[in-house]
């Protein structure tokens, strides 16, 4: 089992080979396309994180005392970068995703995907995984 | 006529590479660029002539309140309001709606009193009506939308009514960029006994305006939509009309005497402006009225319409798109969405491209749930862009298109 940091430098690493913006958001939107839409009864009220554009879901399953992630989002850039983060965080322990560095996306230079001026969801979804990690803990 | 390479030579920043493009500026109806002459203006006020206004009787002090005073004398002139007190220094449009809403609303509508809006009203034409509602038991009504993006007369006649203590309507809607019949509507509220504000925020930078012409109660705007800087608006309302209202806020300026036994309020305009204002903000505000003035309204309006139809006819071209707001009088907004792609995605492609547009439901989340969407892909133009950039906005959504299928 790879821990956190060790898939973000994957990811880190599989970017570094794109020098254009262009293939990296190829990537992006490819990547997004060939995520597993999470089931319908996940998509609740409740599962929604708040963006002022594009809409997040993100479910979350303890399992054998690791978290699991279920995300999606209706704008396909941005299911690419919740598919991101899902890959990165998903499977781990809940103290490990709770006190993680997410370096990554700034290291991919995506970083203006995490801007308040984007209203996409992506900070809110961030903060929801490590809340999941940190209430997960306790149990 | 627009000689556009000299206009361009004006705007600094449209000579900015994006991420090592050209920029192409096509969120206007967001926030308008600014002239040289108006950022030269800033600088030079806090340069050589920055002091508080209305207080000192020192050297600078005066030559701030002649620049401030001769600012509000331009805005007067530009909209032909009879007397410069009728044009109050606000912060922007949703101040000046917020200052009529608890004034002019908190005295003159009463329980059961009737505010007429339209479903295609910005955010902050909608909100405040509804507090001062919840507030005063007043009743909100609101003139349905067609599906061109227009308002027909016929409703704004049913549901204006004896009952109507106040229209507050849009003069360009941001969303759609459909033109009101505003004389039409400033007509009939009057017929009905109401009182009539009319939201410029999308007109005043577009559109020739004659407040008095118009006879409209009340008129607002901001400062950075016009070119001019931020935090800057303006509340224009008729002399009797603002004479009976309340002050908005307490403070400095807008008072005569201050007392514990009572307090006389000022004049207007500084009734309605407590405190200390956007001195720098407001006088060069005044500088970019000149900078329009320059060039025409009327040559604006004319060169903006051509660019405008010809944005139209390239944009519809494109296969799976389409255009939301397709009224016979529009100003230079296009709402556009692309069959099954979200807005965002298409933002995030035309940035990377250097194409600046607005995405998102545009502070009008009422014209999306008519339309039945979550929000649109805007572009809105301005007598500094040109055919080129919209040829550039095409390839950049056909890119878009291509990536994102």
């Amino acid at each position: 089992m790879k821990t956190i940091n060790e898939i973000q430098d994957e990811i880190v690493d599989d970017f570094s080979m794109y020098e254009d913006w262009n293939d990296k958001y190829e990537y992006l939107i490819e990547f997004g396309k060939s995520l597993p839409l999470i089931a319908d009864k996940y998509k609740t009220e409740d599962n929604r994180i708040h963006g002022c554009q594009s809409k997040v879901w993100l479910h979350a399953e303890l399992n054998n005392g690791l978290l699991n992630f279920f995300a999606d989002s209706d704008a396909i850039i941005t299911k690419g970068i919740v598919g991101l983060l899902v890959k990165v965080l998903s499977g781990h322990r809940p103290q490990e995703i709770a006190a993680t560095d997410l370096y990554f996306i700034e290291k991919i230079g995506l970083k203006e995907h995490l801007s308040p001026t984007r209203a996409n969801g992506l900070v809110s979804m961030i903060k929801k995984m490590k809340t999941y990690g940190i209430a997960y803990q306790a149990k | 006529m627009i000689d556009i390479q000299k206009i361009r030579a004006d705007f600094p920043i449209l000579n900015e590479k994006i991420r090592g493009k050209q920029l192409v500026y096509l969120d206007n109806g967001a926030s308008t660029q600014k002239p040289q002459t108006v950022i030269d203006a800033e600088k030079y006020f806090y340069e050589h002539q920055y002091a508080n206004i209305h207080r000192g009787v020192h050297f600078l002090s005066q030559i701030g309140t002649d620049l401030y005073e001769q600012s509000r004398k331009k805005i007067q002139q530009f909209i032909n309001a009879k007397h410069d007190y009728e044009v109050i220094f606000t912060k922007g449009t949703t101040n000046s709606i917020n200052l009529v809403a608890y004034t002019f609303g908190r005295k003159f509508i009463q329980e059961g009193d009737e505010i007429v809006v339209s479903e295609m009203e910005h955010h902050s034409n909608i909100v405040p009506w509804q507090m001062l509602c919840d507030e005063k038991k007043c009743i909100l009504k609101v003139i349905p939308l067609q599906p061109d993006g227009t308002i027909l007369v016929e409703d704004a006649q049913k549901i204006i009514t004896s009952k109507t203590k106040l229209v507050s309507i849009t003069y360009v809607s941001n969303a759609l960029g459909t033109i009101n019949p505003i004389k039409e509507l400033i007509e009939i509220a009057h017929q009905k006994g109401a009182k009539i504000l009319i939201d410029a925020a999308q007109a005043i930078q577009h559109i020739p305006i004659d407040v008095q012409t118009l006879d409209v109660d009340f008129l607002v705007f901001s400062g950075h939509k016009i070119y001019g800087p931020t935090g800057t608006g303006i509340l224009y309302g008729k002399e009797e009309i603002l004479n009976e209202m309340p002050p908005f806020e307490g403070g400095g300026d807008m008072i005569k005497s201050v007392s514990f036994k009572g307090t006389v309020f000022n004049d207007l305009p500084f009734k309605f402006e407590a405190g200390t204002p956007h001195i720098s903000g407001c006088i060069t505000l005044g500088t970019a009225i000149d900078y329009v003035q320059k060039i025409g309204i009327e040559n604006i309006y004319r060169y903006e319409h051509n660019l405008l139809q010809y944005a139209t006819t390239q944009l519809q071209q494109i296969d799976g798109l389409k255009i939301f707001g397709t009224a016979q009088q529009k100003s230079s907004v296009i709402s556009f969405l692309l069959e099954g792609i979200h807005p965002y995605d298409v933002g995030v492609i035309l940035d990377n491209q250097g194409i600046a547009i607005r995405t998102g439901h545009h502070c009008a989340q009422p014209v999306m749930d008519y339309f039945g969407i979550t929000g649109t892909c805007r572009a809105t133009f301005a007598f500094y862009n040109t055919h080129d950039e919209v040829d550039a906005l095409v390839q950049g959504i056909l890119k878009a298109k291509k990536m994102l299928s």
